[in-house]
């Protein structure tokens, strides 16, 4: 294939990619988007191999069989688990820009430096320092949503952290300078800037808390795609340039919605250290809550018109979505509205709930935006919070002293009366106390979500078989 | 809100400020096969591209955006592109070795990236074909 033949296929390539994610923009027509994708994958690496002339065939077949004894495994993970391996394949997309910018760079550098512009090295730098951060900053993420034992869960903070991490990629930039102005005299600084880049990805994650994933992950995406733009500044190749500004500005966008969620900034994610309040939340002294058994709440919720569901990342661990669902078709069946409140930043990353609730088949247009709901509260008769636990937090509302204050919660205080399901009172991954625990309409369901659910589910069957529950014994209440 | 959209466009294009400084003198001194005007029209298509994926995603559905999330990350695998270059080529092997591992991790990424998006969109294709 000629040149302008590989360019046409690149071109179309990349409009495929446009229509992709355009296809997204509604359930209905979003398979295609996979469609269009695959094909502009195929047209990109069909148009790449029949460009130059290829030696290494053994190679290359080696490596794709590999991935695909990795990657289809890869795509059989359970729901719950979609986060971790989204953190995990950005890391992979990080490795593979890294080491594409280290083997042109050494393979220029061995060809004859005159080959080693100083554009050409410094899109090499960022790529590198891009891709290694994103790297290892993504594997400490996986490895925190999977809670995989030498990875602390909360947030590690110690004194002049930010400080120090920012000085260390001042070190790296620096490096990356040098290097760029003398491409070979300062050769040896380049494993260094990898080296450092590595560092700096463990630690611009160890300091954020589980509830700040969401930010994280959508950032980590865009790190990907602009370590991949710069591949495309460093091959001199559009395709790879307009792919990765895709991705680039999707994780941006993403970054943006999550942190608008929690009324947050940038900076306050990356360098806010989440934990830091947890000393003054411990100091608060013990309150009482009232409890209240899967039977009563089963009675109670027979009897509500409106039931909102709140539904967290409790739910996503306890995996009860299926117990949800039949805790849905049970009320559904009695002529119960029930509508699920969605927090843009509930679960681990951004659309989490959506999803393991469109896994169980409810329906999506019961799946409601926070700034749809929140205004029917007050008319709403029983809010059952699954899981969830500081999006729902009054204190965002009026606590100032509390890291989350200022951030849009789902107003279930605002409820005639609300459920809360919930382990132990143990404070949830932000380390904060939760106001709503203590409110008068509030009463907690303690065990596992979906054990608790599922409690409610069989009362509501048992109830529905023996037809009719004097509506006294819920009044009485 | 809108203000901090063009913040984000911003800082992307001063990202790429100081690459279009050394990019013109690497034209004059470095001479090689980076001119300066083909560099330039790699900078417009990063900037159009960007202004375009930031329309199109800000439309996508807040329902869809995990399986965005992993779609945007089997894009992002267009890293195979550079891979490929790298492993095909007659290169000594230790490079040749750097590029299979990163055509490893792209090509898995872009097997499991399609396979789970499609798998998480069929549940909510199954609802739209079973509700009227």
């Amino acid at each position: 294939m000629s040149g302008p033949a590989i360019q046409i296929a690149y071109l179309l390539s990349t409009a495929l990619f446009i229509f992709a994610l355009h296809w997204m923009n509604h359930p209905r027509t979003a398979r295609r988007a996979v469609l269009a994708g695959v094909a502009a994958m195929a047209l990109a690496m069909i148009g790449t191999l029949l460009g130059f002339h290829v030696v290494n065939w053994d190679w290359i077949a080696g490596a794709v069989a590999l991935s695909f004894v990795v990657g289809i495994p890869l795509s059989w993970v359970p729901l719950t688990a979609v986060p971790q391996r989204t953190a995990l394949s950005h890391a992979f997309g990080g490795l593979a820009a890294g080491l594409v910018g280290t083997a042109k760079y050494y393979l220029w550098l061995s060809e004859g430096p005159e080959n080693l512009t100083p554009f050409r090295v410094m899109a090499i730098v960022v790529e590198i320092i891009l891709g290694f951060l994103t790297l290892t900053g993504s594997l400490m993420a996986a490895g925190k949503l999977q809670e995989v034992r030498w990875i602390p869960q909360r947030p590690v903070t110690y004194r002049f952290q930010n400080q120090s991490n920012l000085g260390l990629l001042g070190i790296a930039v620096a490096c990356g300078i040098l290097v760029v102005l003398r491409p070979v005299e300062f050769s040896y600084l380049f494993p260094v800037i990898i080296g450092l880049a590595l560092l700096f990805g463990v630690l611009l994650v160890i300091p954020i808390g589980g509830a700040d994933m969401p930010t994280v992950i959508s950032l980590l995406n865009s790190y990907a795609g602009l370590s991949a733009v710069a591949m495309g500044f460093v091959l001199d190749n559009k395709l790879l340039v307009t792919a990765g500004a895709l991705d680039g500005s999707s994780g941006l966008i993403l970054s943006i919605i999550m942190c608008r969620a929690m009324n947050r900034s940038f900076t306050n994610v990356l360098f806010g250290a989440f934990g830091k309040a947890q000393a003054v939340a411990a100091s608060a002294e013990t309150r009482t809550v009232k409890t209240e058994t899967p039977e009563g709440a089963a009675l109670i919720m027979e009897q509500a018109n409106h039931v909102v569901i709140v539904p967290g990342y409790g739910m996503a661990v306890a995996q009860a979505q299926h117990r949800v669902r039949e805790l849905y078709d049970q009320l559904t069946k009695r002529g119960v509205d029930v509508k699920f409140a969605i927090h843009p930043v509930a679960g681990r990353m951004p659309g989490h709930m959506n999803v393991l609730l469109a896994e169980v088949n409810i329906p999506y247009d019961k799946l409601v935006e926070m700034d749809d709901l929140n205004p029917d509260m007050p008319q709403t008769d029983v809010v059952l919070v699954v899981g969830a636990n500081d999006v729902v937090n009054p204190a965002a509302r009026y606590d100032k002293t509390s890291p989350i204050y200022g951030m849009p919660i789902i107003d279930a205080d605002k409820a005639q009366m609300c459920f809360a399901i919930k382990r132990s009172m143990r404070p949830g991954f932000a380390g904060i106390e939760n106001e709503l625990y203590y409110a008068d309409r509030t009463f907690m369901l303690f065990g596992d979500a979906k054990a608790v659910v599922g409690d409610l589910v069989k009362q509501l069957a048992e109830s529905g078989a023996a037809h009719g529950v004097p509506a006294a014994a819920a009044a009485a209440r | 809100m809108k203000g901090r959209y063009g913040v984000a466009v911003a800082t992307l294009l001063a990202m790429a400020v100081p690459v279009a400084v050394t990019g013109s003198e690497g034209s004059g001194a470095g001479g090689g096969s980076a001119p300066g005007t083909d560099f330039v029209s790699m900078l417009f298509v990063f900037m159009l591209a960007t202004f375009i994926g930031i329309g199109v995603i800000m439309r996508v559905s807040r329902l869809l955006h995990t399986p965005l999330m992993s779609l945007t990350n089997a894009i992002s695998a267009i890293a195979v592109v550079g891979s490929l270059v790298i492993t095909g080529g007659d290169h000594p092997t230790f490079i040749t070795i750097m590029g299979a591992v990163a055509l490893f991790a792209s090509m898995t990424n872009i097997v499991s990236g399609f396979l789970i998006t499609d798998r998480m969109l069929k549940m909510f294709k199954k609802q739209e074909r079973s509700q009227p």
